[in-house]
């Protein structure tokens, strides 16, 4: 009995190093969980634009059937649904789909506060390739907030009938995280996507994410002096470029956040804030 | 410690009278300049990232059928049209596989469960409150539900699936910015024509809070699920009888198809009324995007519309129809005196419900059927047989009767005083009264607003009253 449970708890090793880059070998070591939410070892968040397949992208890994439409907008709440990869349990929450973390509408909320207070290990962007322009909006804010990040440049098929290339590596080196091309609606990209959230959330793969760096010089003093008093506040603060900005924004609830010492609280390991966010 | 308690965290004042401070020093719109630093670099990013192969784009399809479907003059119709056609489908395609199911779960079932029931020495109370109340309950309401949705949904997802609802709500954007809405709410309307509930929760992609709340007030006016099926039903039993077999389902089509768009209209006009009342302010504005159409799913659709929307909405509506089965074999087998219980709350009702055109029945079970509306068509017929005392249709007090054929319905609802204007002020009431108690408890969990609970609640309500009260005086002075 026991010798059973051991086995399944260990990852499958590969016969060989050509295997363990085969889609067919790392799909297989894909088992989706369903509902089934405890003891999760990573915490990965599914943020984009709206209609960019996010849901699709969680149906595929947790093999629940969220109902997906194509329409901007579906996906108010947040589903939460579990897969192991790995042998390393991951639980994967979808979020709303923004084109912006800035405003202050309740989807936009609920997005960017779990982002920046859960603490995901990995926050998993879906891009829709046909709209790079437009989607990289929401990608560059999403970076500033985390550094544990993975573009899913999804839709590649639909960029491909517009006539469009994109050069994945080329976006890899700029944003400085993952790029992984996908379709997920025929399933394409799905395992390498696997691969890189694992990468990534086991810190096999270390991000540096592109920071914005072309603000007007007046804002950038204004942010880089915010910046040195939050770190003397917050040493290990991860993002205190962006909680500079909202705070200069006049953002009440970033106000609120500091002075409840919630964002003290970020300097805790991530999957502990994850659970504290979720359990809300 | 004391100091602690006076200023809980004087190093996030600090910071935050510095942001104050660095803020009135900055000049120009912050907000304005950070989003155009974004801009900026992703445009850059882009760029060095997307080509353009000289490869032949072929965008027109896209492009040519939206020119067609958002046009000014092609948009409306095409999207009548389509509504209309789905609705027709739906109802003449339902007849037969109810019928079916009626007669499997009524006409064969029902008998075999009596008798068994009878032969294990159960007590005729005992028969009565399971098998006549909580089983012909459930029974009524899979074979009057079950086809007509199994038909609809995967219609509509694949509609949905093919990227044509954004385009309904780009035709109807200019509609809700002139009644003074949020154009978002074009989508949270067509969420409701699914579920009010779920149209109430999608509202909260709207950011300014006054054209929430309109959204979610009105969300009401959508048809839901669970009053298609009265809809369908009634305007096939009483109008499409009115004119020659030939066109009666395109009258019935065309008289749901109506109700849905008096249903829009009373968006529009109580957006209206609220935006210049109550809700007050400036219309915000939003882009719209338009995704590509993509060549639906077809099995996947079929699946997940039959596993999502049809067996979930079934489900709902037999959770709540056993109940009210219960409920009603007992109202109608307590007596108080002579009479049951529910004919006191009949006879009650009667005189009022005579004035709106309707009757103390349809009253009633509009009050049975708070938690769901799905179950009114049973609870109606339910209630007609006890006040008709037609003991040969049905079989005693509260017990639903064999419904496979359509004749045998509505003789019964004649004999229960029906007439056309009684068909026509029911349709009107099933689209302009309360929502149900889901509903009503999904507005107050996003409004946390008894106030605006209670607005949601009785609006629609009042304006049942006074549309149907105006239908039937109209009514009476012409006929």
């Amino acid at each position: 009995m026991s010798k059973v449970a051991a086995s399944t708890s260990t990852p499958v090793t590969a016969p060989n190093e050509t295997c363990a880059n085969c889609n067919v070998y790392r799909a297989a070591n894909l088992k989706k969980l369903g509902v089934s939410l405890t003891q999760t070892d990573f915490v990965v968040a599914l943020a984009g634009n709206p209609n960019t397949g996010k849901s699709t992208v969680f149906n595929a890994l947790t093999g629940l059937r969220q109902h997906t439409g194509n329409w901007p907008g579906k996906t108010v709440a947040r589903a939460e649904g579990a897969f192991e990869y790995d042998a390393k349990r991951y639980k994967i929450v979808d979020l709303p789909g923004t084109y912006s973390l800035l405003s202050t509408s309740l989807d936009e909320e609920i997005a960017r506060d779990f982002i920046l207070f859960g603490q995901p290990d990995v926050t998993v962007i879906v891009a829709d390739a046909s709209r790079l322009e437009r989607n990289l909006n929401l990608v560059l804010q999403v970076l500033e907030i985390t550094d544990r990040a993975v573009l899913c440049l999804n839709l590649m098929d639909e960029a491909k009938r517009h006539g469009l290339a994109v050069d994945e590596r080329q976006l890899a080196r700029d944003l400085g995280v993952p790029v992984i091309p996908a379709a997920a609606r025929s399933g394409q990209g799905l395992p390498e996507l696997l691969q890189a959230i694992a990468d990534v959330a086991t810190g096999k793969a270390v991000c540096r994410p592109y920071r914005l760096a072309n603000e007007p010089p007046a804002l950038k003093n204004a942010i880089n002096e915010l910046v040195a008093k939050l770190k003397t506040a917050h040493p290990d603060l991860p993002n205190a470029r962006w909680v500079a900005l909202r705070l200069l924004g006049g953002d009440e609830r970033m106000a609120e956040a500091l002075r409840q010492g919630e964002l003290g609280r970020l300097e805790r390991p991530a999957s502990v804030a994850a659970e504290a966010v979720l359990a809300k | 410690m004391s100091e602690a308690v006076a200023n809980p965290n004087p190093q996030a004042d600090a910071i935050l009278q510095a942001a104050q401070r660095l803020r009135r020093e900055l000049s120009g719109d912050l907000h304005e300049q950070v989003v155009e630093t974004i801009y900026a670099d992703a445009a850059r990013i882009a760029d060095r990232a997307v080509t353009r192969p000289g490869v032949k784009v072929q965008p027109t399809f896209d492009r040519a059928l939206d020119r067609i479907l958002t046009s000014r003059i092609w948009g409306f119709p095409i999207m009548f049209a389509l509504f209309a056609l789905m609705f027709w489908l739906t109802i003449a395609g339902a007849n037969l596989p109810s019928g079916w199911i009626a007669n499997l779960l009524v006409d064969k079932l029902w008998p075999v469960l009596r008798e068994g029931m009878n032969a294990i020495g159960s007590p005729w109370w005992l028969t009565g409150f399971l098998v006549d109340g909580v089983y012909l309950a459930t029974a009524w309401v899979i074979s009057v539900m079950l086809p007509p949705m199994a038909i609809f949904f995967p219609m509509f997802t694949l509609l949905e699936d093919f990227g044509y609802l954004p385009r309904v709500a780009f035709n109807l954007d200019r509609l809700f910015k002139k009644s003074g809405a949020h154009g978002k709410q074009a989508m949270t309307t067509m969420m409701g024509f699914g579920c009010n509930a779920a149209g109430v929760v999608s509202t909260r992609i709207i950011d300014s809070p006054r054209e929430r709340l309109i959204a979610i007030i009105t969300n009401n006016f959508a048809l839901c699920n669970g009053r298609w099926p009265t809809q369908i039903l009634v305007a096939s039993l009483f109008l499409g009888s009115l004119v020659p077999v030939r066109l009666a389902g395109l009258i019935s089509a065309g008289a749901v198809v109506g109700v849905a768009l008096l249903g829009v209209f009373f968006t529009f006009a109580v957006s209206w009324g609220l935006s210049r009342t109550v809700l007050k302010g400036e219309v915000s504005s939003f882009s719209l995007e338009l995704p590509p159409y993509r060549p639906p799913r077809f099995w996947q659709t079929l699946y997940t519309s039959l596993i999502d929307r049809t067996l979930f909405v079934l489900w709902r509506a037999v959770v709540f129809a056993a109940p009210a089965g219960a409920v009603i074999w007992l109202s109608a087998n307590l007596k108080i005196g002579d009479l049951s219980l529910a004919q006191y709350l009949i006879n009650g009702m009667n005189p009022v419900g005579l004035l709106l055109g309707l009757n103390g029945v349809i009253l009633l079970a509009y009050i049975v059927a708070i938690p769901a509306n799905e179950i009114i068509v049973p609870t109606i017929l339910m209630l007609t047989v006890l006040v008709t005392g037609s003991a040969e249709m049905g079989q005693g007090a509260g017990v639903m009767f064999e419904l496979d054929s359509a004749a045998s319905t509505k003789a019964l609802l004649q004999a229960g005083g029906w007439t056309v204007l009684t068909a026509v002020n029911l349709m009107l009431f099933s689209l302009l009264h309360n929502p149900c108690s889901t509903t009503i408890y999904t507005i107050y969990k996003e409004t946390g607003s008894v106030k605006w609970t209670t607005l949601a609640t009785l609006l629609p309500l009042v304006l049942g009253f006074l549309v149907t009260f105006l239908v039937a005086t109209v009514w009476r002075l012409f006929s």
